[in-house]
């Protein structure tokens, strides 16, 4: 046993005995006062000047953390309906900062104010109405007015019409990474479905040509294994293979019916689509973002962008935004500058190399296993020009060919 | 009277159908649990604030298959003491342990009753309860670990174990726990409410009932309606774990040994899950917060040495708060692609909350005003509560207004939100409740000073770990999340944790104050008088000593509401509600 080790427990000892002598000696000095565990003029004193400082503690402690760590809370949006929501944010919480630095302090006041002295006497009143319909009448106006405000920016934000005049973008979940898809030339995104996934298909997209490649592998494989099946003599083997063909042909019946039932021009929309592992998005452009996931529910969290949506396995869900900064012009804020900069002294501190920049990036915001602290993608946001150049580099030399 | 059989230790201690000894039962499985609880948060805090580093003390406590090569907590381990911490904590801790003790504690004793109107339900309660809280633990053990889903166990994560390690075996005994904790809650629930209804003693009109037994009462409803709907959830979980169903299961692809399978389940939908969960979900904050609450009422009223301000407001209150809550669960699923118009819905009735919630914090102020208060220290805890509920009932504007909820939704925000308004204000409501029935379960007081001690260091602690957790959320952090270094943006977050982790830690041992204060007051507090508190209700015209049937000869018939504090013209400043009126006397 290490001498360390030994240390350890002779100081936990220590802790526990001074703990044990310290409550032996408030409770021998409670003998002494002869003190029956009653609240005294005294007690109510001392505790009602505490809770007096706590009230106005509370009040320092908001102050303190909101000027040491407000910068490091989110900056100014960078989507145009990031600024009504931050209108919206910036109202509801200057609201309930109020309510909190009122209410906090007074009910602490009123504890210091009205603590309790052996000959005092409370005051009798069980009720009073006005009073009462008063302070109903007043938050019940306030959030009328929140709710109304907050339902015009619900309303803005999600309305069913702003993908009109939109690009649009496939980002596709899984354990634990994303992938984007763009439309390409037609602006529309083929159909996609995990039945049609192939390793040169991650997405599963629906195309003539999958169609034909993956039909054509089923049909192999089913072709191979009755081959199989003849000259197999185990019939445990045996049972294994011809399990394992109906289960092909199962799969082959419900393939050709699921691509049955997607029609030939969404087939066509399929195949000029790119896949790519970074989303690239133009600046001021407006981005209809569509979210599949093919196993668990994962959500696709921007929140630069004041933007988030789940993406549910077997459903279709739709985010639609404008950004307006790009990457180049987010680095400038001052909040950021300090914030990189605290980022890197801290990462040197721990030896590694104090050189990362701001990105934009996408964040798994829903539970989805092990590494779901983990499952990011980066955001880059650049202007019009610096984006078709990048699109037409991707679908040359694009992840899957032969959509 | 009282029924005098013979007692053995058995029908005693342990297999006890008298309501007082169930209490205690609840209580002290609820106290060990909340202990478990606690540990949890203190070794994931351990990890947040050191992120990557070893952690000897969970590697101990669960065994190596918790921690990586290294020592240092896996990821899978962080995600299976979350999901735990908060499961105990919301079940075990604040439904069961709450709800347990006082409710079992103080509706015979507040409304003359000689115990529950069925005794042996209440006992088998109390056993399905503790039946359920080893499984819970027990769960720790098994291959794959406990569930680790969240406690909100979502599926298809919670339906394969493909997906996470803890969606094995792990999950099926969460489940099963979950089933008897359902079917202790739903038999103690259904005897409360019975009994609040037909045992109330001669004159102990609903309308004079203390404000506990009515916060208790609208618990026992929401529970009784919304619990059935959390027990279907799950039975639909187990068919698609067990049977090949799909009722949340559609289009899923999962790699099994490196191999992609497509599963045969189709035509679910995982959303459903959601809805049915949090038509529970919601109503259970409520079923945590509201007795706390009429602990409180009750607390402040006795302690301030005035009638609670605005009575019939506040049982207005808890009704309509009872009533809303269950048309509110939608403000957990803004961002799931729910058509916008039904958020909109959502929005409308979850910010209506807001005004019975600003109602009965204005009364408690108004209560405090001009009162002659005694600082117990049940009366601090008490006086922290309403704090703490304000404080995190105003951030709920923020997250239940859809829009907004865009950007915090499942953040640290949420974290910091619900753990103050929903876990603070009830833990202070118990820690409070505690202090105060103490006298009345074991006949000896606590330790004031300690008290004290325990009060200041605990409330301190608490706003210390939580209010810092807001700037966490507003710097986009996602909760769950084992680590935050995979994000370099986020490494400056580390002077926030730690400040928390600090905070919890120590807030954690301070703990051991109470623990140790309870135990010892047990054998070597001051004898209590009779009314300690000098209070008005009918639990403190009982004998201190437990007996069968409450009180030795008839019970006391009630002539007046609870709140008759410093009513002008009394000689004292408190007039129980047995002592009948004096000649022209108005009620109040
Ligand atoms: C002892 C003090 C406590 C500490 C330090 C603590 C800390 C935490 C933290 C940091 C998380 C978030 C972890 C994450 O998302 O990665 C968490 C989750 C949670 N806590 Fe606590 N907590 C405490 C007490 C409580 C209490 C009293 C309640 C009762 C309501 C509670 C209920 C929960 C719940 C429901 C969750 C969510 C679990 C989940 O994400 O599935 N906690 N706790
Ligand atoms: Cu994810
Ligand atoms: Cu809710």
């Amino acid at each position: 046993m290490d001498l360390n080790f030994i240390l350890k427990i002779v100081i936990g000892l220590l802790v526990i005995i001074t703990f044990f002598q310290v409550i032996r000696l408030i409770e021998l000095s409670s003998r002494l006062a002869e003190n029956k565990d009653e609240v005294t003029d005294r007690s109510n004193k001392i505790n009602g000047i505490l809770l007096f400082i706590s009230g106005f503690a509370l009040v320092a402690f908001f102050f303190w953390q909101r000027a040491q760590w407000g910068y490091l809370t989110l900056q100014d949006p960078a989507s145009e309906h990031g600024v009504l929501i931050d209108q919206l944010w910036d109202t509801t919480m200057g609201l309930i900062i109020v309510v909190f630095l009122i209410l906090n302090p007074v009910l602490f006041g009123f504890a210091f104010l009205y603590r309790g002295r052996k000959n005092r006497k409370a005051y009798f009143i069980s009720h009073n109405n006005k009073l009462e319909i008063f302070w109903t009448a007043v938050p019940t106006v306030v959030l009328s007015g929140l709710i109304v405000y907050g339902l015009m920016v619900w309303g803005d934000v999600t309305n069913v019409n702003n993908a009109k005049g939109g690009i649009f973008i496939e980002v596709y979940a899984k354990q634990f990474n994303w992938t984007a898809r763009y439309a390409g030339e037609d602006n529309k995104l083929g159909d996609g479905h995990v039945r049609f996934y192939a390793p040169t298909n991650p997405l599963g997209v629906v195309t003539d040509n999958m169609y034909k490649i993956q039909s054509e592998d089923l049909d192999e494989k089913i072709i191979i294994d009755k081959e199989k099946l003849l000259v197999e003599k185990n019939i445990g083997k045996q049972k294994t293979i011809s399990d394992r063909i109906d289960r092909n042909i199962a799969k082959q019946k419900m393939f050709k019916a699921y691509y049955n039932s997607i029609s030939e021009e969404e087939r066509k929309s399929g195949e000029d689509d790119i896949v790519v592992a970074e989303l690239y998005l133009p600046v001021n452009q407006k981005v209809a973002m569509k979210f599949r996931s093919q196993d668990v529910i994962h959500s696709a969290y921007m929140p630069h962008f004041r933007a988030q949506m789940n993406c549910v396995p077997g459903l279709s869900t739709q985010f639609v935004f404008t950004p307006t900064k790009t990457t180049e012009e987010m680095r400038k804020n001052p909040d950021i500058i300090k914030q990189v900069k605290e980022a890197n002294r801290i990462l040197e501190g721990k030896g590694q190399q104090g050189n990362v920049e701001f990105d934009y990036s996408l964040l798994c915001n829903k539970i989805c296993g092990n590494a779901h602290y983990n499952m990011k993608m980066k955001i880059v946001v650049v202007s019009q020009e610096e984006y078709d150049i990048w699109l037409k580099e991707q679908a040359e030399t694009r992840m899957i060919k032969n959509m | 009277m009282g029924h005098h059989h013979k007692e053995n230790f058995f029908s005693k201690y342990i297999f006890s159908m008298d309501h007082k000894m169930i209490a205690k039962q609840f209580l002290l499985t609820g106290m060990f649990m909340g202990v478990v609880a606690m540990v949890l948060s203190a070794l994931f805090r351990m990890q947040l604030a050191n992120p990557g580093s070893k952690n000897p003390i969970l590697e101990f406590l669960l065994g190596s298959n918790y921690v990586t090569e290294a020592g240092a907590m896996t990821p899978d381990a962080y995600l299976a003491l979350v999901t735990i911490h908060g499961t105990i904590m919301v079940f075990f801790v604040l439904t069961g342990g709450l709800s347990g003790t006082f409710a079992n504690l103080l509706i015979p004793l507040q409304l003359g009753a000689r115990d529950m109107a069925s005794g042996f339900m209440n006992m088998l309660s109390y056993w399905f309860f503790f039946l359920s809280s080893l499984i819970m633990i027990a769960s720790f053990f098994v291959t794959g670990g406990p569930a680790s889903a969240g406690w909100t166990i979502y599926p298809p994560l919670s339906a394969m174990e493909l997906a996470i390690d803890g969606s094995g075996l792990g999950m099926d005994l969460w489940l099963i726990s979950m089933t008897l904790f359902i079917v202790s809650s739903l038999l103690g629930g259904l005897n409360y409410i019975v009994t609040i209804l037909n045992l109330r003693t001669k004159g102990m009109s609903m309308t004079r009932m203390p404000l506990t037994m009515w916060a208790i009462f609208v618990t026992a409803i929401l529970g009784v309606l919304s619990f059935p709907v959390l027990l279907s959830a799950a039975l639909l979980l187990v068919f698609d774990r067990t049977m090949g169903t799909s009722f949340y299961l559609s289009d899923i692809m999962l790699a099994e040994n490196g191999i992609m399978q497509v599963l045969a389940h189709d035509g679910g939908s995982p959303v459903l899950f959601q809805h049915l969960f949090w038509f529970l979900g919601h109503p259970e904050v409520y079923i945590v917060l509201l007795p706390a609450l009429g602990i409180t009422s009750e607390i402040i009223a006795t302690n301030s040495r005035k009638p609670i301000f605005g009575y019939r407001a506040m049982i207005g209150s808890i009704f309509a708060i009872g009533f809303l809550s269950f048309i509110v669960w939608g403000h957990h699923m803004f961002i799931t692609g729910m058509n916008p118009f039904l958020g909109s819905v959502f929005v409308f009735t979850t910010l209506l909350i807001a005004i019975p919630s600003a109602i009965k914090v204005f009364n408690y102020i108004a209560t405090l005003w001009r009162g002659n208060l005694q600082f117990t220290p049940a009366m601090l805890f008490s006086i922290a509560l309403v704090s703490t509920f304000i404080t995190g009932g105003l951030t709920g504007l923020i997250l239940g207004d859809s829009a907004l909820d865009i950007n915090v939704h499942d953040t640290y925000f949420v974290v910091a939100h619900f753990h103050i308004v929903m876990g603070l204000s009830a833990i202070f409501g118990m820690l409070a409740g505690v202090y105060h029935w103490y006298p009345r379960m074991y006949g000896r007081l606590m330790n004031l000073k300690l008290g004290y001690v325990h009060f200041w260091g605990t409330f301190i602690c608490a706003y210390g770990t939580f209010f810092p957790m807001h700037f966490l959320g507003m710097a986009g952090l996602p909760r769950r999340y084992y680590d935050n270094t995979a994000y370099p943006m986020f490494e400056s977050l580390i002077s926030i944790n730690e400040v928390v982790s600090f905070f919890a830690i120590t807030g954690a041992i301070i703990q051991v104050i109470f623990f140790f204060n309870f135990f010892y007051s047990m054998y070597r507090g001051t004898k209590s008088p009779q009314n300690p508190w000098k209070s008005n209700t009918l639990e403190w015209t009982a004998p201190v000593e437990h007996i069968h049937g409450n009180w030795p000869g008839e019970i006391p018939t009630v002539h007046r509401w609870a709140y008759d504090y410093s009513k002008p013209g009394k000689k004292e400043d408190f007039v129980p509600q047995n002592v009948p009126l004096s000649k022209g006397e108005k009620e109040h």
